[in-house]
């Protein structure tokens, strides 16, 4: 793959008087400036209420804005357009599911399956529907390299388990989780199949039938898209049966005093004005993701951690979370560097100009399981670099130079 | 390439107190004032107790899992409270906050934490320096 860096105007500057290095796209990727382009281009030219004006500028915004539900489809390869549902975010799509779905369809005693590698967003919904109608949430343990134990997930699943909810990408151990295993084992006990891909849509290529997923939840902003776009896709079928978890403009069809009417989906779970400026750009990323093309993409990340991995491994004192062979690990590598707190070493690095995440990664149930406070966690994309990798290692080896003296 | 930088926060004296730090032991459970306090940026937790005799600290310690700049802090906090008596600590922690906010304050009286003074130009790592005073402040205010 050719180097795409200068495509990111956002990567042309100094921090600290430093070269900006940015591993970090596991909290927010960088956009490139035809995502930029796409945003300053509807709100200069196209900007107007979609699904509403009968005329020219209003059609053009409804135009563009279903466009890209038609890409997202295809980006994900769902099998209608209407199975596409735009929200902010993961957390709101996985928050919309917990609060319209798991309400409807989860009682007393009836059970949620997650596992110990969940990200908050995919944990506490879940934690308060299940206090809300009186269920239990349970957890899917994880193997000693930190993939999911998948005989456990045949262990805790009972009749009683109504959904099952698991990222398909960890943030924290650069695992990817057999989605359409376990949710076979899922539809074998009667429960939903919901998975999180805020970390895999941004990185491999999806296909929501293959996976057989009844849910599949995304952010826009973790895949060169702007912030407060997302997407929850759900089953035509089981859409078409719930109900929507936020009503006003745009998802009604007729209102009487006393009553209402909604649109059929995707509209209906839509209320409001959408964000129609961050659903175009969110097309606008996919088509520059699919013109690489995700398995392109895919590789390249790889030979990102095929240069990366063995060179951290060969520091002295640094622990590497999760899988320990650079094929099972993905682009998101959380590790610690023995005498140095995770949060010093980030201080170190972004002194350095290095940009890279420390902490619990809003995952603080793994990090109890792991029995540890925070770790250093790098992300690669796209944008970054084998050239990158060489100065982010001699750079770690200095810091750990400088904290390991003896300072008196 | 240098890291000069980073000497603007990780100061010698900061360093020193990091890797020895004072008063750095687990809870007994059986100390007249005791409080955990919660970093929900970074996960660290700090655990802060100590006795009083004739209203003045002693036996302080601190324990937990931190960074430098929260075990150097917390270190050089309880090296200066012991043998204070609460309105003396309360000073102090209104001293320090001072300093960590950039405020105008009476650095002298902090002895060694005025070093701490540095972490004003790391606006992400201000909580790591407060930490401690925030526990001892809590328990302060509490215990009243």
């Amino acid at each position: 793959m050719k180097t795409i860096k200068h495509d990111f105007p956002i990567l042309d500057q100094t921090v600290n008087g430093q070269e900006l290095l940015y591993f970090d796209s596991a909290a927010t990727s960088q956009k490139p400036q035809y995502v930029i382009d796409s945003l300053v281009d509807y709100y200069q030219n196209n900007n107007a209420n979609v699904h509403r004006g009968i005329y020219e500028l209003s059609e053009r915004a409804t135009r563009q804005y279903e466009q890209a539900r038609d890409k997202v489809q295809k980006f994900i390869h769902a099998q209608k357009r209407e199975e596409v549902l735009f929200t902010r975010g993961t957390t709101e799509s996985l928050n919309w599911l917990a609060s319209t779905y798991g309400v409807e369809n989860v009682k007393q005693g009836d059970e949620i399956l997650i596992s110990y590698m969940e990200h908050h967003s995919n944990i506490v919904p879940w934690q308060q529907l299940a206090q809300r109608v009186g269920a239990h949430l349970k957890y899917i343990a994880l193997n000693d390299d930190g993939t999911l134990n998948i005989a456990d997930v045949k262990r805790k699943i009972t009749d009683k388990t109504k959904i099952v909810s698991i990222t398909h990408a960890s943030n924290v151990l650069g695992v990817i989780n057999p989605i359409k295993t376990i949710a076979k084992i899922a539809h074998d006990y009667g429960a939903i199949m919901i998975a999180d891909g805020a970390q895999s849509a941004p990185h491999m290529n999806i296909d929501v039938q293959d996976m057989d997923v009844d849910f599949f939840a995304f952010s826009g902003h973790k895949m060169l898209g702007p912030t407060g776009i997302g997407v929850l896709y759900g089953k035509h079928d089981i859409l078409e049966k719930m109900q929507p978890a936020q009503f006003g403009g745009e998802m009604i069809e007729l209102v009487d005093l006393q009553e209402a009417t909604f649109q059929p989906s995707p509209w209906r779970f839509e209320a409001g004005t959408p964000n129609i400026a961050g659903a175009i750009a969110l097309g606008a990323a996919i088509d520059y993701l699919t013109k690489i093309g995700m398995t392109e993409v895919e590789k390249y990340e790889q030979s990102l951690v095929a240069d990366v991995l063995p060179k951290l491994k060969k520091i002295s004192g640094i622990t590497i979370y999760g899988p320990q062979n650079s094929e099972q690990h993905s682009g998101v590598i959380a590790f610690n560097l023995a005498g140095v707190h995770a949060h010093d070493l980030a201080t170190a690095l972004d002194q350095e100009g290095i940009e890279v995440r420390a902490g619990h990664h809003c995952a603080q149930p793994l990090m109890k399981y792991l029995n540890i406070a925070a770790t250093v966690r790098i992300s690669l994309y796209i944008y970054n670099t084998h050239e990158e990798i060489d100065r982010f290692i001699g750079v770690l080896e200095e810091i750990k130079e400088y904290f390991n003296r003896e300072f008196a | 390439m240098s890291l000069h930088n980073l000497d603007n926060l990780y100061r010698q004296t900061i360093m020193a107190y990091a890797q020895h730090p004072h008063h750095y032991k687990p809870m007994l459970g059986t100390e007249g004032y005791h409080i955990q306090k919660y970093n929900p940026t970074c996960g660290d937790v700090i655990d802060l107790a100590f006795n009083m005799v004739d209203d003045r600290v002693t036996d302080i310690h601190f324990y937990g899992d931190g960074c430098a700049i929260s075990k150097a802090s917390a270190s050089m906090m309880t090296d200066l409270v012991v043998g204070k008596n609460r309105d003396q600590m309360m000073q102090l922690v209104d001293q320090f906050s001072k300093m960590a906010r950039g405020e105008a304050s009476d650095v002298k009286s902090l002895g060694e934490a005025q070093v701490l003074a540095g972490v004003t130009k790391f606006p992400t790592r201000i909580k790591c320096a407060t930490l401690a005073w925030h526990a001892l402040d809590e328990l302060l205010s509490v215990e009243k």
